[in-house]
């Protein structure tokens, strides 16, 4: 993967493909040039067995060829420029990722457009799940909640074309300035 | 969040819209790759392109959604067009300069982009 914003898009798939409720995004700055970021779901999680092989490039849930590299390549983006990776998954509850990455490191891949991650989430699947996106840093938060958004719509969906334009402005508005990593 | 009383705004605007729009049933399904393959090779501007061009040109019976890996990975970004009572058409190695052509030609005059399809590119 060229940048995280792809990871982003990535990863939260899995929980789209666990059939999971809620997919709570999360991206925390601590002001000294660490990310964390993290995908939280309450899909159909993993069995210990499963989870304990997910790192490896060999195992997969698909069923079109034998390799999925998700998990592995944010595993090894993280590990690259210092960062850590952890997975935590039980059957019927969810699975819950996070990486944390030290942006300082010339080693680090670029943060990528993680706003237009974002959007992409929420436009390709405007039916469910629900999306909780969050960033925060010392000095400012932002979130984005479908819920909220669904509320005020009624029945409108939320691939209208009106919609998605409002949905790219308050996205970019709250998240890219905590996102910049200077 | 941005003020939600402008998407209030907009939900009055459209419920209309939306209600008119279900009924019709010639609807065009534009399909892409969001794999990890695909999102890799650059799935995510090609299909903002296409809301983009959709948008832009105010089409109104075209949806654009997402599918997994389909297994021929090296030719990913993938998409279908999927236009009621025609075959389906799959390109290939698309790019985001490829978009307007393919929504110009194929969405809106329904001739494919034969160059750009997967037949052309597995003729080679």
């Amino acid at each position: 993967m060229r940048d995280l914003s792809m990871h982003v898009l990535d990863i939260a798939q899995n929980s789209i493909k666990a059939k999971a409720k809620l997919v709570a995004v999360a991206f925390v700055m601590d002001g000294n040039g660490k990310l964390v970021f993290s995908v939280q779901d309450d899909g159909c999680g993993m069995t210990p067995e499963f989870l304990s092989r997910v790192t490896d490039p060999f195992t997969t849930s698909r069923t079109t060829r034998k390799v999925g590299l998700g998990i592995p390549m944010l595993k090894q983006s993280a590990e690259m420029c210092g960062g850590d990776f952890g997975i935590e998954s039980e059957v019927g509850v969810g699975t819950t990722i996070h990486a944390s990455f030290d942006t300082r490191n010339i080693d680090c891949i670029p943060m990528g457009d993680i706003c237009d991650s974002l959007l992409t989430l929420v436009m390709l699947n405007p039916d469910q799940p629900e999306f909780l996106f969050q960033a925060t840093s010392p000095t400012a938060e932002a979130s984005f909640d479908t819920r909220q958004l669904r509320e005020v719509l009624g029945g409108v969906p939320l691939n209208e074309p009106d919609v998605i334009a409002w949905m790219k402005e308050s996205i970019e508005e709250e998240f890219k300035p905590i996102l910049e990593v200077s | 969040m941005k003020s939600l009383a402008e998407l209030e705004a907009i939900r009055a605007k459209t419920l209309e819209k939306v209600a008119m729009r279900k009924e019709g049933d010639d609807a065009v399904r534009i399909v892409v790759g969001m794999a990890t393959c695909g999102i890799a090779a650059g799935a995510r501007p090609v299909m903002l392109k296409f809301v983009e061009e959709v948008q832009k040109r105010n089409l109104q019976n075209v949806t654009v959604s997402q599918t997994g890996c389909i297994g021929m990975c090296r030719l990913e970004p993938m998409l279908d067009v999927i236009m009621p009572g025609k075959e389906k058409v799959t390109y290939v190695k698309v790019n985001p300069d490829m978009v307007s052509r393919i929504v110009a030609e194929h969405i809106v005059n329904g001739r494919p982009v034969q160059e750009y399809t997967i037949g052309a590119a597995e003729g080679k």
